[in-house]
């Protein structure tokens, strides 16, 4: 009797030796992590991400090299006698900008406002619509119709119009500005996800413990709560900072975004609008910039969020990390 | 149903209401005095209270709130600090233009991405699936602006220079007009809305209709012996078209920031440029109005889409 209990509970322990292998338990994040690291895809665009965010690092340097400051102008070198920005050559790698600038070096210095609006601006989306979710998710009733409804509301905004606005009113453009728009502009759709999972969260056995135990609500939002709902939470931030990447060279585009001298890969491409018969370079290497940047960090997305959901059939994996073979889990219309 | 839709516009005449009042706070309320920038900047005390007192600046907030909003009960959207013109004559004037850019890029935008979500799904992990997920990745990762500067750049300048004139670099001809022209100058604008946000329509259309496939009546409709075709068409998608729609009424919002974009990138003089001009010169009545009557369509138009999604899928009551 007593060993049959043993027995059961050195089953189910963590680790136990099965022939020579050791069989572990692993957490949810390990599984992640280890379907991200067999992800050829997400290696392939982590791998571009980090280049970009090298010429961001190495923007002043490559400058150095150069010998062409940010925004040094080269009115006899840099254009033609006629005014024409140069192209691709031997003093100009990607050739010169309506104003006699190297192109090469503002896209590299492109590289730091795409990434430092990008990365703060959904981190501070994701930390806002998490607080608001688990604060409407927990609290529910009132506080919980007063939250949703304000989150609907942001959502149906016409969200372009209203950061035009926004940013009109403010005065200046600048880059806080910038990156407070789109926060704003973000934040509710983080948050009803969160909302809807402490929804059901809440009424589980774990918070109903916690409560007996005598925590505090901002405890058991934060400690109890939090964990469970930070997978879906990591999805979307990876999907956001793409989405943010496109909202900045929009509103940069449009001239009310990062100010000018000040290269964005926006503003590049909304000077380069009136050059686009005389300097295709002007246009291609910002476009193919920015354009390569979002789209490593939505395959990247799009492979987080394959990771922590094994029921999503991927479409582009050959192999499982375990080397069994590629997954047949597809949704076949049975 | 009649309870459904006096609820879905008490809740739309509710966020109308909050993008007034949000308005109104920006413009009014913050520390910003629009009579000195209408002034002038040589403007004396004296023509600076008396501009102040014609646009009613030196009355109480709360005053200045109810007429605010009363104006815009009557229609009344002010007058254009820089032409006098009416606000509504203003947006009138550019409908038109946006209208064409509208309309057709939505209804392109509807009819790739649900045939190219349809297309995958009938055929799982087929070439065309594979192909029509590459794609969708690569537009929904492209700025409209980049995908508007790549087609002139490519389709319009390249090839004009091969000395095909297909594609003309802009600008806009009235439908009335000349409507072959009409339509000439309206094609690359349409593909720039649509296929960006035809993308995340594919991917939707795609995973809806897997699902819809798999149910029982699916099969109940294969074996009674219909044929292929009115299957899919008929039982799938119309089913499978539910989500789709909610998520078009969520994205108006979207598809004006395309146009908003699209238009400054062709040059087609309509509300998106009219917009962005009232900004640099900090036209206030012509940017609130713009708002005000944005926000209201997209309003309208969510109700809308709610009726339509009860049409769509038999099986959804309105309560």
């Amino acid at each position: 009797m007593s060993q049959g209990l043993i027995a059961e509970v050195g089953a189910a322990d963590a680790t136990e030796i099965v022939g020579a292998r050791a069989i572990e338990g692993r957490s949810p994040w390990q599984l992640a992590f280890d379907r991200l690291r067999h992800d050829r895809v997400a290696i392939a665009s982590a791998v571009v991400i980090a280049l970009v965010a090298m010429m961001a690092i190495f923007a002043p340097v490559v400058a150095h090299i150069v010998g062409h400051p940010r925004d040094a102008q080269y009115h006899t070198t840099g254009l033609s006698p006629a005014g024409i920005p140069v192209g691709p050559g031997r003093r100009f790698l990607l050739g010169a900008d309506e104003l006699g600038r190297d192109v090469l070096v503002r896209v590299f210095y492109g590289a730091r406002i795409s990434l430092l609006v990008g990365v703060v601006a959904s981190s501070l989306a994701t930390a806002a619509g998490v607080v608001i979710g688990l604060v409407a998710g927990y609290f529910g009733r009132i506080v919980d119709t007063i939250l949703s409804r304000f989150m609907d509301a942001v959502l149906s905004l016409p969200y372009l119009v209203f950061a035009i606005a926004l940013v009109s009113v403010l005065g200046h453009p600048s880059l806080i500005v910038t990156i407070g728009v789109i926060s704003f502009f973000s934040f509710s759709a983080v948050g009803r996800i969160v909302r809807g999972q402490v929804l059901s969260l809440r009424e589980k056995e774990f918070v109903e413990a916690a409560n007996a135990l005598g925590a505090g609500p901002l405890r058991i939002m934060f400690v109890d709560i939090l964990p469970n709902v930070l997978a879906p939470v990591i999805v979307y931030l990876t999907l956001l900072i793409p989405a943010a990447i496109v909202f900045e060279a929009t509103l940069s585009f449009l001239g009310i975004g990062v100010v000018p001298p000040t290269p964005s890969w926006g503003s590049m491409l909304a000077e380069s609008l009136d050059y686009y018969e005389v300097a295709w370079w002007f246009v291609v290497f910002p476009g193919l910039a920015l354009l390569i940047t979002t789209l490593s960090f939505n395959l990247l997305g799009d492979s987080v969020r394959d990771a922590f959901d094994p029921r999503y059939a991927r479409l582009f994996v050959t192999k499982e990390p375990s080397g069994r073979t590629a997954t047949t889990a597809e949704a076949e219309p049975a | 149903m009649t309870r459904f839709l006096a609820r879905r516009v008490v809740f739309g005449i509710i966020v109308l209401w909050l993008v007034a009042t949000l308005v109104f706070i920006m413009y009014f309320v913050a520390p910003h005095d629009p009579a000195r920038l209408l002034a002038g900047k040589g403007a004396t005390a004296l023509t600076l209270r008396d501009v102040r007192h014609r646009l009613g600046l030196d009355r109480p907030i709360l005053q200045q709130y109810g007429s605010y909003l009363w104006n815009f009960l009557q229609g009344n959207l002010g007058y254009s600090y820089f032409s006098q013109e009416p606000v509504t004559t203003i947006i009138g004037q550019d409908l038109p233009v946006t209208a064409s850019v509208a309309v057709g890029g939505s209804v392109l935008w509807l009819l790739i991405g649900v045939t190219s979500g349809v297309l995958a799904a009938t055929r799982p992990r087929s070439i065309s699936d594979r192909a029509v997920t590459a794609l969708a990745l690569f537009f929904y990762s492209m700025p409209t602006f980049l995908l508007g500067e790549l087609f002139l750049l490519l389709l319009f300048f390249r090839l004009h220079l091969l000395g095909f004139d297909f594609f003309p670099g802009g600008g806009y001809v009235g439908l009335t007009q000349d409507p072959v022209q009409w339509l000439r100058h309206m094609i690359l604008p349409w593909f720039t809305i649509a296929l960006v946000t035809a993308s995340v329509y594919s991917r939707l259309t795609r995973g809806s209709m897997l699902d819809v496939l798999g149910e029982d009546y699916i099969r109940t409709a294969r074996a009674k012996g219909l044929r292929e075709r009115r299957v899919i068409y008929r039982h799938g998608l119309r089913a499978a078209l539910a989500p789709v729609v909610t998520q078009f009424g969520i994205d108006l919002g979207t598809l004006l920031g395309g146009i908003i974009v699209t238009e400054t990138v062709f040059g087609l003089p309509g509300l998106g440029q009219q917009i962005v001009q009232a900004i640099t010169r900090q036209d206030q009545p012509v940017i609130i109005g713009f708002v005000i009557v944005a926000s209201t369509f997209i309003v309208v138009a969510n109700i809308v889409v709610d009726l339509l999604y009860a049409v769509l899928d038999p099986r959804v009551r309105l309560s």
